[in-house]
């Protein structure tokens, strides 16, 4: 029957609505995504390789770039841990105070860089802080060295993993789980093979979300760095510093690096993708 | 089956054995990194972002002389409010240089540098500048006056005061112009509103206020001397306009209270010719008018007389008493004459 | 507000240890926002966030947070539609271009943002220095956020339900909107929550474009630095309590509304 065919490939049918939207999606962004950032490559090669060359034989321009990807993938790891956890208390656990915290969580994000700057420094500033000078009088300084960075970072990529993986958890639902769980399965061995694997792809998108926004946060790790050369400048803190010294190319070269590591995330994860999308 | 199930968790594990490796290997940097040979010194200085070339050029010309022999320096460029912050927060510096002075006086108030940082002969100031007016190829407009700026139709890009304490020369120019031609306090409040009236962009900074400029916003662009000579140096230039009259702006440098003793040294050499020339080849006018830096800066109007004498050339200690006391007559969030300008210009629509 | 208690050892000690994380970098920090605004005083409190240009300022930023939403939510559901359940030649390449935004330093965002849509725009739309700037740049920070909350969830639908429901003769709008929407309405009021969320915190891509003119292109974040810059803490500190009031407010609405809709406890 024509009618269980086309059930069977659904989302495979060819009508007019397809393409409309194909087109729209790819106009919307074209138009906002990818012809902006299309700039930032002619600007990064008008010269040729020069620009790029320029950048990555400046030792303390790499030296920014390592840290910015050590503060990033140490943050990533942090949030994805704090994340997948606090997911499975949210969606599978009942306390008092849930629905509070979900709210709560969201918060980080609506955050302006200044205020998170400034809210870090006030609890964890060396000289009048709450707690930094306790810390320091320890030997862990917070702000204006590492930790600080990785804070900040943190912070504004707080929901990203939770958000992506806890409408899956809501879809997937228990019955799997609690298969499992009668046949005698441990909390351990549930979550690794139920639950991870169901959740897989989300905490793959959050990661990768994660990644992309910890590569790119400027104005909150720029109050809490102190920017010294070599030692707390950050990537993105590269770029300011070329833009104010008018050396814009210098600027879009690094962030053309930037946005090249997230770019090869999601390129990475198409790869290791299977070929369930065939279907 | 298998395989793939295994592949993100062998993919996760390689990242994160990859990700503790680079953290290894590359080390920590920020702990006690700066132990030299035996003997030498560190300084760290903290300064505002556009001297940072010249700053560098007058680090290694220090290293040439015996008291600069084997320090080495730990540098933090950025913009001038947030650097000042930051030191106030705890960042470490021997010595800072900043734009506006309001930028030292907060860390006076917060008890790092001592009161009497400007009693020196050159005041605490260490770079100047003037402001002066950038416009279109051409000037199409002729744009030569502070009357120009406030005539109908004439579209300025300034940027802003209220965010910015670097940003608050060009509207103390203006200000100032007014009185220092004969007017009155209540002529020159007007102005301001004329002024603020034409303005049609307030970027946050003189750098966003450039590119916000060059991207064609505006007939005129409030700008530093300074600036539009570093930009012509690179490419991203435009022409200017030094007014017959305009404010001085003047860069204070100063070491802090607890910093190493080299660092006094570090300003005596910053100081000295050999220190000023090297501001003078990147755009600023030298603290004394008899520095030499070769007669020719590259990116001025007129690369030979790159400095040229202002007729009219007000101060803020002349002409406006001190930081503290303008900062609340003219910028206080409230009641600040500026403040109200820009509000009133912003509810005329 | 449900009492009940389902936490066993292991998960009780989880959320021991993920709230005193979450305690030391977020709660603690924004209580000393909150406690630094209190120390001004409720009269400074006062007069800061109900001065005009403040308060004009807020309304503008929560406005167009607000906007960039409903069309992220339109256009995010419909991307993630596209990327997952369409096949064509090049989707890998849009796939590739979502997460962008993320990754580009606002600063550098500006400026290609400025130079495409500014005054110089090969397009001629010019939105320098007015407020479909402040759009435009919330739109482009924001955009992520939905089509990456929904596509996981569109991509775990069971297809048995979907095809269940056309083998009964439902058209395709109808299965759109009876099965498939409220399975991924909490994705999608999820990426709304952050999409706005980001939108009010947004400064650095749209400084340049904006031109901070007060009443008009001026934007929360502004009015912040400004204090800052002023030595007035408290004032800066208020403000931002204001906006993080707001954004809670919204984000408990949001959850409020995906529930209804979804059925979803």
């Amino acid at each position: 029957m024509a009618e269980t065919r086309t059930v069977a490939r659904t989302g495979v049918r060819r009508t007019p609505t397809t393409y409309v939207l194909r087109f729209v999606v790819a106009a919307y962004l074209f138009l906002l995504v990818a012809w902006p950032v299309s700039l930032v490559v002619v600007h990064t090669f008008e010269d040729g390789f020069t620009s790029l060359e320029g950048i990555l034989s400046d030792p303390d321009v790499v030296t920014a770039l390592w840290l910015t990807v050590r503060v990033a993938v140490i943050a990533v790891v942090i949030n994805t841990v704090f994340g997948v956890g606090m997911s499975l208390l949210l969606v599978r656990q009942e306390f008092p105070g849930k629905r509070l915290l979900s709210a709560l969580i969201d918060l980080p994000l609506s955050v302006s860089p200044i205020v998170v700057g400034l809210a870090l420094v006030l609890v964890y500033g060396g000289r009048n802080g709450w707690l930094g000078p306790t810390l320091e009088s320890a030997g862990f300084r917070v702000i204006f060295s590492t930790p600080g960075i990785v804070m900040a970072t943190a912070f504004v990529a707080l929901p990203l993993v939770i958000r992506e993986v806890v409408p899956v958890l809501h879809e997937i639902g228990t019955e799997q789980e609690q298969a499992a769980r009668s046949l005698g399965a441990s909390s351990a061995q549930t979550f690794r093979r139920i639950t991870l694997p169901a959740i897989k792809w989300a905490v793959v998108y959050g990661v990768v979300l994660s990644l992309a926004r910890s590569l790119g946060e400027f104005g909150a790790v720029k109050v809490v760095s102190g920017n010294v050369l070599g030692q707390t400048r950050t990537a993105t803190l590269v770029v300011e510093e070329k833009y104010l010294n008018f050396d814009q190319q210098g600027a879009y070269a690094t962030a053309f690096l930037l946005a090249m590591v997230s770019v090869a995330c999601i390129v990475i994860v198409a790869i290791i993708r299977p070929k369930e999308e065939r279907r | 089956m298998t395989l793939f199930t295994r592949t993100p968790r062998v993919l996760l594990a390689g990242g994160l054995a990859a990700a503790l490796l680079a953290t290894a290997a590359c080390g920590t940097g920020d702990s006690a990194a700066s132990a030299g040979a035996s003997g030498s010194t560190t300084l760290s200085i903290v300064g505002f972002a556009v001297p940072e070339a010249a700053n560098k050029a007058i680090a290694a010309e220090f290293t040439k002389t015996p008291e600069g022999e084997g320090v080495t320096f730990k540098t933090s460029y950025g913009a001038s409010g947030d650097q000042s912050r930051a030191v106030e927060a705890g960042l470490d510096a021997d010595y800072v240089h900043f734009s506006v002075s309001s930028d030292v006086m907060r860390l006076v108030d917060a008890g790092l540098v001592d009161e009497s940082w400007d009693d020196g002969d050159n005041k605490g100031v260490v770079s100047r500048s003037v402001v002066v007016f950038g416009v279109r190829e051409g000037n199409p407009k002729n744009i030569t006056s502070w009357d120009d700026l406030i005539e109908p139709g004439v579209e300025i890009v300034t940027p802003n005061p209220g965010s910015s304490g670097a940003a608050r020369w060009n509207a103390l120019a203006a200000y100032g112009q007014v009185i220092a031609g004969g007017g009155t306090e209540a002529e020159a409040t007007d102005y301001l509103d004329k002024f603020f009236a034409n303005v049609v962009s307030l970027p946050g900074s003189g750098r966003d206020a450039t590119t916000s400029f060059l991207g064609g916003t505006g007939d005129v662009l409030m700008a530093y001397e300074n600036e539009a000579i570093l930009a012509n140096q690179s490419g991203q230039g435009f022409d200017y306009v030094i007014p017959e009259t305009t404010l001085l702006i003047e860069n204070p440098g100063a070491v802090l209270k607890d910093a190493d003793p080299k660092a006094r040294e570090w300003l005596d050499f910053v100081l000295s010719d050999a220190g000023q020339r090297q501001f003078a080849l990147t755009g600023f006018r030298p603290i004394r008018d008899d520095v030499d830096y070769g007669g020719t800066v590259e990116g001025a109007n007129d690369p030979s007389d790159p400095f040229p004498a202002v007729p009219n050339l007000l101060t803020v200690e002349k002409d406006f008493g001190s930081w503290s006391e303008l900062s609340a007559k003219y910028f206080d969030e409230e009641n600040g004459i500026v403040t109200r300008a820009i509000i009133a210009s912003g509810k005329a629509e | 507000m449900s009492t009940t208690n389902t936490l066993d050892r292991t998960s009780g000690v989880g959320l021991g240890i993920a709230m005193t994380w979450f305690s030391l970098l977020v709660l603690i920090p924004l209580s000393a926002v909150v406690f630094t605004a209190a120390g001004g005083g409720w009269d400074l409190f006062w007069r800061t966030v109900t001065g005009e240009q403040t308060a004009a300022a807020i309304r503008l930023t929560v406005g167009q947070a607000a906007l960039v939403t409903v069309v992220n939510v339109v256009m995010g559901t419909l991307i993630a539609w596209v990327l997952v359940r369409d096949h064509f030649r090049g989707k890998a390449l849009l796939e590739v271009l979502i997460d962008i935004p993320f990754a580009l330093p606002t600063i550098v965002a500006g400026l290609v943002l400025l130079a495409l849509y500014g005054k110089d725009s090969p397009l001629g739309i010019d939105v320098a220095n007015q407020r479909s700037a402040v759009f435009l740049a919330f739109l482009f920070v924001t955009l992520p956020f939905v089509v990456r909350m929904v596509q996981p969830t569109l991509a775990e639908l069971d297809k048995e339900v979907e095809e269940a429901a056309a083998s009964l003769g439902a058209s395709r709008v109808t299965t759109f909107r009876r099965v498939i929407l409220p399975s991924i309405v909490p994705a999608i009021t999820a990426g709304a929550a952050l999409s706005f969320a980001r939108g009010v915190s947004e400064y650095g891509s749209l400084v340049l474009l904006s031109g901070n003119l007060p009443f008009r292109t001026e934007v929360t974040s502004v009015r912040i630095l400004s204090s800052i810059e002023n030595n007035n803490l408290a004032g800066a500190a208020a403000t931002a309590t204001v906006l993080l009031v707001i954004s809670l407010a919204v984000i408990v609405l949001l959850d409020v509304l995906q529930r209804r809709v979804s059925g979803r406890g």
